[in-house]
C-alpha cells in the first residue's frame, strides 16, 4: 500500500505537518517495501487554492491513503474523488502513524474544515 | 492553541479596544492583528523590541516590454480585469492586475511577463509574548492571503501557547473569511444602531458557515437602549450566547488616545469588559 | 460632479456624511459602494426598487470533449482546477474568472456559466436616487459589484455621492477611481488619525482633489486636526460630537430631513464641498 503524509522536512525523523495544503513536503511511503520518498509541495508557496493543488499532487502520486491531522473541504473533495481514504494522524511522529495505519488503528478523518479562502485577489 | 477572533461586521464598533482589553486580562502570550487593511492594535500594545519585518509578496504583476510590443491588442482584449491600457504605449494598470497570466500567455511577441510584486509587510514582535501583524500596501488585493500569513507567523512563533486573541477587520469579505478559518471561537462586537444591527446580522451569517462557537456583546450600549434590546432578542431567538453590554465611556476614548487599554485605567467600560471577558472565555473553554 | 466619501477607519461617519449631503442636495444620487456592509439604504428607505443580479463567469467542462491534457490545471495560478479520476473539477469559490483556462483549452472543452455574487438595488427616496451594492455573504470580493455601480454613476443624476468602504485596499481604491473630489472623514482618536493617514496616501496616489471633514469634534486637542495642520491638508468642515445627531443616526434617521439645524449644517458643508470640488477641477483639470 502506498500512503502520503504531510511532513515538515525530508527525513524520517521529522514531524507530521499540521497543515495539509501548505505542508512543505509529502512523504510517499510504501508499506510493503518499507520504503519512502519525499516530494516537494508546490502548493506551499502558492497564492491560493493550496488545498486543491496539494490534493492534486497527492492524487498524482498514486497513493491509496492519506494520513493527515486535518484537511480542508476542497482538498477533501479532490482526494475522495480519486478514491483515496483520508485518515486522521494520532500524533506528530511519522513512524507512530505508519505503525498505527499498518495495524488498522487509525480513524477516518471526519471533521473536514471549511476552506481557508486565503486565495489571491480581492 | 485556542484562537479567539473578534469581529464586528460594522467598522468602529470597538474590536481593537476590546481585543486589547482581552489580551491584557487573559495575559495571552500570543495575539494578532488581522485587520491588515487598517491595523491599529500595535498602537495600544506596547512592544519593547523592534519587530522582525518580512516582505509579503502578493500576486505577481504583468509588465509590458514596449520594445517587443507590436500593439496587436490581444492582451488588452483578453484581460478580464481592465488592467491593460492602450496609449502611445501599452501599459499595465499595476493595481488592477490580478497576475492571472493570460496576457503573458497570449502575447505573440513575448512582450509581457509577470514580475513579483511586494504587496505588504509582515511584522512579528517576540519577547514576553508574540504579536503578529502586517500592513497591506494600499490598493492591494490578496488581503486574505496576508491574513493567513499573519496567523501562520503567530502560530509558528507561539506553538506552545494556550490562548491567542485575534483582532479582526470590519466587513464580511476576503480578510474576514481568512481570519475565520482556524479560529475556535468568534466574538462579535455589535453597535446598537440600525446600521450596526444590519451589519451584525451579515457577519453572523458569514461566521455561521464556519460552524464555530460564537458569542455577541454590545459596545456603547447606552447610546441606544432600544436597539441594544433588539440585539439581545436576536441572540435569544437564534440561540447565540450574549456575553454582555459595555457602556459608552468618554474615559475609554481618553485611554485609547493615550495608547492605553481600557483596563489600564479605572473606568466603567473597563469594568464592563471584564464581565464580557469572563463570560466569553468560559464559552471558549467548554 | 462625483464626490467620494472615505475614511480609512470604520465608524467615522462616511454614511452619515454621504447620506446627509445627498439629502441636503435634493436632486442627487447616493451610491453605496460599501457592498460588504451597505447601510445608506437603511436611512433612505428607498421605494420603487429595481433589482439587478451581479454575476461573474465561472468555467465548466464538457466531459465529452475533455481529453485530460491538464493544460488548464497547469495554467491556473489560482489553483481553481484539479484533474482527478478522469474528470476535471472546477472550484467556483477559488476561481478569479480570468478566462485563461477557457481561452487555452486545446479541445475547447471549457465554457463559462454565470455565478451570482451579489446585486444592485436602485430606488428613490424623495428626490434622491439611491443605488445600493450588496455582496452575497460568503463571497470574497465586491469588486465586480463596485465596477458596475461606478458604471451606473456615469449615467446618474449629479451631484453623485459615493459612500466608500472602510480601509484603503483594493475595494476602497476601486470606489474612488472615478471621483472628482474626495471627502476624507476623520474622527479625533488615535486609531482614526492612523487610518486617515493611509487613506490620505491613497487619494494622493491617485491624484484626487481632497479635503477633510472632522467629525465627532470635542473640546480640547484634536489629533486629526493636528495631523491635517502638519500635512497641510485642507479642513473643509467640522461636525461637533452631538448626542442628538448620534441618536438620530443610530435610529437610521436622516438628520438633514428631520431638523432644520442639521439641514442647514449639511447644506453649508455641501456648498463648501461643491466650491472646493469646482475649484480643484479648474486648477487640476
Amino acid at each position: 500500500m502506498k500512503i502520503a503524509i504531510p511532513v515538515e522536512n525530508k527525513s524520517m525523523e521529522t514531524t507530521v505537518c499540521q497543515s495539509f495544503g501548505r505542508t512543505p513536503y509529502f512523504l510517499i511511503y510504501n508499506t510493503e517495501l518499507k520504503d519512502g520518498l519525499f516530494i516537494e509541495n508546490d502548493a506551499a508557496t502558492s497564492q491560493g487554492g493550496a488545498g486543491v493543488k496539494a490534493a492534486q499532487i497527492v492524487v498524482d502520486s498514486d497513493v491509496n491513503a492519506l494520513l493527515t491531522p486535518r484537511c480542508g473541504e476542497n482538498a477533501a473533495e479532490v482526494i475522495m474523488a480519486a478514491g483515496i481514504k483520508i485518515y486522521k494522524t494520532v500524533n506528530d511522529s511519522i513512524m507512530d502513524n505508519i505503525d498505527a495505519f499498518n495495524k488498522g488503528n487509525l480513524f477516518v478523518l471526519t471533521d473536514i474544515h471549511a476552506g481557508f479562502h486565503n486565495h489571491a485577489g480581492k | 492553541m485556542k484562537q479567539l477572533l473578534i469581529l464586528s461586521g460594522k467598522g468602529g464598533t470597538g474590536k481593537t479596544t476590546i481585543a486589547s482589553a482581552f489580551i491584557k486580562l487573559s495575559n495571552a502570550k500570543a495575539y494578532a492583528d488581522c485587520d491588515v487593511d487598517a491595523p491599529n492594535l500595535h498602537l495600544i500594545m506596547d512592544q519593547p523590541f523592534k519587530p522582525v519585518k518580512t516582505d509579503y509578496y502578493g500576486l505577481p504583476k504583468a509588465e509590458i516590454n514596449t520594445g517587443l510590443c507590436t500593439k496587436c491588442d490581444q492582451c488588452r482584449q483578453n484581460c478580464r480585469f481592465d488592467a491593460i491600457k492602450a496609449g502611445t504605449h501599452y501599459t499595465v494598470d499595476y493595481y488592477a492586475c490580478e497576475g492571472c497570466g493570460v496576457c503573458e500567455a497570449i502575447c505573440p511577441a513575448k512582450a509581457v511577463s509577470l514580475k513579483p510584486a511586494i504587496a505588504g509587510k509582515l511584522m512579528l514582535y517576540t519577547g514576553d509574548s508574540v504579536f503578529s501583524t502586517a500592513t497591506l500596501k494600499m490598493g492591494s488585493g490578496t488581503s486574505g492571503m496576508l491574513v493567513a500569513e499573519v496567523k501562520k507567523q503567530m502560530k509558528r512563533a507561539a506553538s506552545d501557547t494556550e490562548l491567542a486573541i485575534i483582532d479582526g477587520s470590519p466587513g464580511i469579505g476576503c480578510p474576514v473569511i481568512a481570519s475565520l478559518s482556524g479560529a475556535d471561537m468568534v466574538l462579535i462586537v455589535a453597535e446598537p444602531s440600525v446600521s450596526g444591527i444590519s451589519d451584525m446580522k451579515r457577519i453572523v451569517e458569514t461566521a455561521e458557515k464556519f460552524q464555530m462557537k460564537m458569542a455577541v456583546c454590545v459596545n456603547k450600549f447606552d447610546t441606544n437602549i432600544e436597539n441594544t434590546k433588539e440585539i439581545e432578542l436576536f441572540c435569544e431567538k437564534y440561540k447565540l450566547p450574549f456575553t454582555g453590554r459595555i457602556p459608552f465611556d468618554p474615559e475609554a476614548i481618553k485611554a485609547i488616545n493615550n495608547a492605553l487599554s481600557i483596563i489600564d485605567i479605572d473606568c466603567a467600560a473597563g469594568k464592563a469588559v471584564k464581565e464580557v471577558f469572563n463570560k466569553t472565555i468560559k464559552i471558549l473553554s467548554t | 460632479m462625483k464626490i467620494a466619501v472615505l475614511s480609512g477607519k470604520g465608524g467615522t461617519g462616511k454614511t452619515l456624511a454621504s447620506v446627509n449631503l445627498a439629502a441636503a442636495a435634493g436632486r442627487s444620487t447616493y451610491i453605496d459602494c460599501d457592498v460588504e456592509e451597505p447601510n445608506g439604504h437603511l436611512f433612505f428607505k428607498p421605494g420603487d426598487i429595481k433589482y439587478e443580479r451581479i454575476t461573474i463567469k465561472i468555467p465548466f467542462v464538457d466531459d465529452r470533449l475533455c481529453n485530460g491534457c491538464r493544460k488548464c490545471v497547469d495554467f491556473c495560478v489560482f489553483n481553481a482546477l484539479a484533474y482527478v479520476n478522469g474528470r476535471l473539477k472546477v472550484f467556483d469559490d477559488i476561481c478569479h474568472s480570468c478566462g485563461g483556462c477557457v481561452l487555452f483549452c486545446p479541445e475547447k472543452a471549457l465554457s463559462e456559466k454565470e455565478k451570482d455574487v451579489g446585486q444592485i438595488q436602485k430606488g428613490v427616496s424623495e428626490n434622491v436616487t439611491v443605488i445600493t451594492g450588496i455582496l452575497n455573504t460568503g463571497e470574497a470580493s465586491g469588486i465586480p459589484i463596485i465596477k458596475k455601480l461606478l458604471n451606473d454613476a456615469d449615467k446618474a443624476l449629479e451631484p453623485v455621492f459615493i459612500d466608500c468602504p472602510p480601509g484603503s485596499a483594493c475595494i476602497a481604491m476601486e470606489s474612488i477611481k472615478d471621483a472628482d473630489y474626495c471627502i476624507l472623514i476623520a474622527e479625533p482618536t488615535l486609531f482614526g488619525v492612523h487610518n486617515l493617514n493611509m487613506v490620505y496616501e491613497l487619494v494622493r496616489l491617485f491624484d484626487k482633489p481632497h479635503g477633510v471633514v472632522l467629525n465627532k469634534c470635542l473640546e480640547g486637542e484634536n489629533p486629526a486636526e493636528k495631523f491635517c495642520m502638519e500635512k497641510g491638508i485642507k479642513i473643509i468642515g467640522r461636525i461637533p460630537f452631538d448626542s442628538e445627531l448620534g441618536i438620530l443616526n443610530s435610529n437610521a434617521l436622516i438628520a438633514a430631513r428631520k431638523d432644520k439645524k442639521y439641514r442647514d449644517m449639511f447644506s453649508s458643508l455641501l456648498q463648501i464641498v461643491t466650491k472646493e470640488a469646482q475649484n480643484e477641477t479648474v486648477i487640476n483639470p
